[in-house]
């Protein structure tokens, strides 16, 4: 299993993917530290200045620097994202032992609400949680790992289930080890790979979904910046200043890039029939 | 094939249940008097008393649930706060725009990038399989409420081509109706067609590989024979299912395409509503495309042996 790890095929797509996950990651770490200018800083007199030495990404409506704006947008983006991933996962795999473990009842229950959650398209779910959490950082991670958690359910359980019947499972329990043992030593560690192919994923719908809630207006709340809502707030300025919608897209358009490329690299990996020679 | 359409259907119907259970716990979970929650801060105490009274709300929950249900099954959903309209035929005017556009679009992206995929497939490792599989990588990765600002920056306003936001009804005017609908439309397509591109690619490559698939060839048809009457059909199959699942997750995240477009949408209702608080169509719109979503893979499941007639077996 480590071997899908380390050993991934340095293709350009998978290349070209870490490199941009990479500067993403640099991006917001930056972002959370230092921006050239105040993210927030109003300067009238600079108001809707187009891309320059002074600011690179130019500057909105309000006189704020773009590009520091993006920086800051970038963490906090990237905040919201893991912080929903790492909530899910953690959830999801703790019910997803739970069903596979306990079986019986338990696991009914688990499987009719995890169904009934994914039978909500789409953002639907996330759009009907903040309507009763409210529309702020913390509603959204909320609500997006919710809605989130049952895909991480689904594929723990169903992994916890087959690997119950394996050999070196049985095997533990034969030489005396208790179920709960059992689970964490050799059960729990089984389910950390597909759980990673899927968190990776997740991150890329994650940071879509925050980004088009945000855009609706329904994410972290202005002046705060996220790249949603700086393009929601572009619409009025886009024929006068189209760079106020075209980066901060652009933004989130090379980091889906880059985890769809990483996603590929990763499943060529498991799946060698569809890799590309 | 009769009783494999009803155990499909029979198995719907728990789905259904378990999302009017959710949607009645979710607006049950806001903290207040839910009376005052669906009609309103300004109605006045004798309705109020009255939908207490019709919704059981001094009745335990599995009675206020089925009283609820009863009001559902007789497509009764209550009214909008803000505007008074009734809120069943308020969605369903939104529907038929959100539909309008969802359906021409996966129809249009489908067109396109299945024979873009099976050729990619069928060309595998070559230059044509590279531009298809990297051009549908890109446009998986292009949020589609940027590609919309793009496309309305270029064609509306710097190329002028296309009216830049609005929407017309097809009875009324149908030239002017096409025209508010192409940027709309385009926008998903392209969203889309990346994702239905690689997925009738990687369902032919494993067709393909399959043993018929070298007997059709040894027997001396041509590839077009090959790729049309054997490969097609069996490849197609599980892409179908995937573009069902599009019709009905593009009924969910339509919202933001209707907001750069400025289109009287569902998304868009379930939005403003949300802002507004406005409880009763909330709900409404979370039933509705859930409902719609399960019955649309409910239709392609049941038309699925069409192209792949063992799963009735």
């Amino acid at each position: 299993m480590t071997r899908t790890w380390f050993g991934l095929p340095a293709s350009p797509g998978a290349l070209l993917g870490g490199l941009l996950i990479g500067v993403l990651l640099l991006a917001a770490g930056l972002g959370m530290v230092w921006t050239p200018y105040d993210p927030l800083a109003i300067d009238f007199r600079a108001r809707l200045q187009p891309p320059g030495p002074e600011h690179w990404l130019g500057t909105d409506e309000f006189g704020r620097d773009v590009f520091s704006r993006a920086l800051a947008g970038a963490s906090t983006s990237v905040s919201i994202s893991l912080f929903t991933v790492a909530a899910a996962t953690v959830a999801g795999m703790l019910i997803g032992l739970a069903a596979g473990y306990l079986r019986g009842w338990t696991d009914r229950i688990v499987v009719s609400i995890t169904d009934a959650l994914l039978a909500f398209p789409g953002i639907l779910l996330a759009l009907g949680l903040l309507a009763v959490l409210g529309a702020n950082k913390y509603g959204i991670i909320l609500a997006l790992a919710l809605a989130y958690t049952p895909s991480v359910v689904r594929v723990v359980r169903s992994n916890v289930f087959s690997l119950r019947e394996t050999g070196f499972v049985e095997a533990s329990r034969v030489m005396g080890n208790g179920e709960l043992f059992t689970m964490a030593r050799h059960v729990l560690p089984n389910c950390i790979a597909p759980v990673t192919v899927l968190a990776t994923g997740m991150f890329g719908w994650v940071l879509l979904s925050e980004s088009a809630l945000s855009f609706l207006g329904l994410g972290v709340p202005p002046p705060a910046p996220t790249w949603g809502n700086m393009l929601a707030a572009s619409r009025p300025y886009m024929s006068q200043a189209p760079w106020l919608g075209i980066y901060p897209g652009l933004c989130i358009a090379l980091t889906l890039l880059g985890i769809n490329l990483l996603g590929d690299a990763v499943r060529d990996r498991l799946d060698p029939r569809m890799r590309r020679i | 094939m009769l009783r494999f359409a009803l155990t499909r259907i029979a198995l719907a119907v728990p789905t259904l249940l378990i999302v009017a259970v959710s949607v009645f716990l979710l607006i049950r979970l806001i903290p207040g008097d839910p009376a005052l929650l669906m009609l309103g801060d300004m109605a006045d105490p004798h309705s109020l008393a009255d939908f207490r009274r019709s919704h059981g709300l001094d009745q335990p929950l599995p009675v206020q649930f089925a009283l609820w249900l009863g009001n559902l099954a007789a497509g009764d959903l209550g009214r909008s706060i803000t505007t008074g309209q009734e809120v069943l035929p308020l969605i369903f005017d939104r529907f038929l725009v959100s539909a309008t556009i969802v359906v021409v679009a996966v129809a249009l992206a489908s067109l396109v990038a299945v024979p873009a995929g099976m050729l990619a497939a069928w060309r595998q490792n070559s230059l044509t399989d590279l531009a298809v599989v990297a051009g549908a990588t890109l446009l998986l990765s292009v949020p589609s409420f940027w590609l919309g600002l793009l496309l309305l920056l270029l064609f509306g306003m710097k190329l002028g081509w296309l009216p830049v936001v609005g929407y017309v009804p097809f009875g009324q005017d149908f030239g002017a109706a096409l025209a508010y609908i192409v940027l709309p439309v385009a926008t998903l397509v392209l969203v889309e067609v990346g994702v239905i591109a690689r997925m009738a690619r990687a369902s032919t490559l494993e067709v393909l590989r399959l043993d018929y698939v070298t007997h059709a060839r040894a027997k001396g048809l041509s590839e077009l024979a090959v790729m049309g009457r054997h490969v097609f059909w069996n490849a197609f199959a599980p892409t179908w299912t995937l573009i069902g699942l599009i019709l009905g997750n593009l009924l969910g995240g339509i919202a933001v395409v209707e907001t750069v477009f400025t289109i009287p949408g569902l998304g868009r209702l379930l939005v403003d509503a949300i802002f507004a608080r406005d409880y009763p169509v909330i709900q409404g719109c979370l039933l509705f495309i859930a409902g719609v979503y399960i019955v649309v893979n409910l239709v392609v499941d049941l038309l699925y042996p069409v192209f792949d007639p063992r799963v009735t077996a």
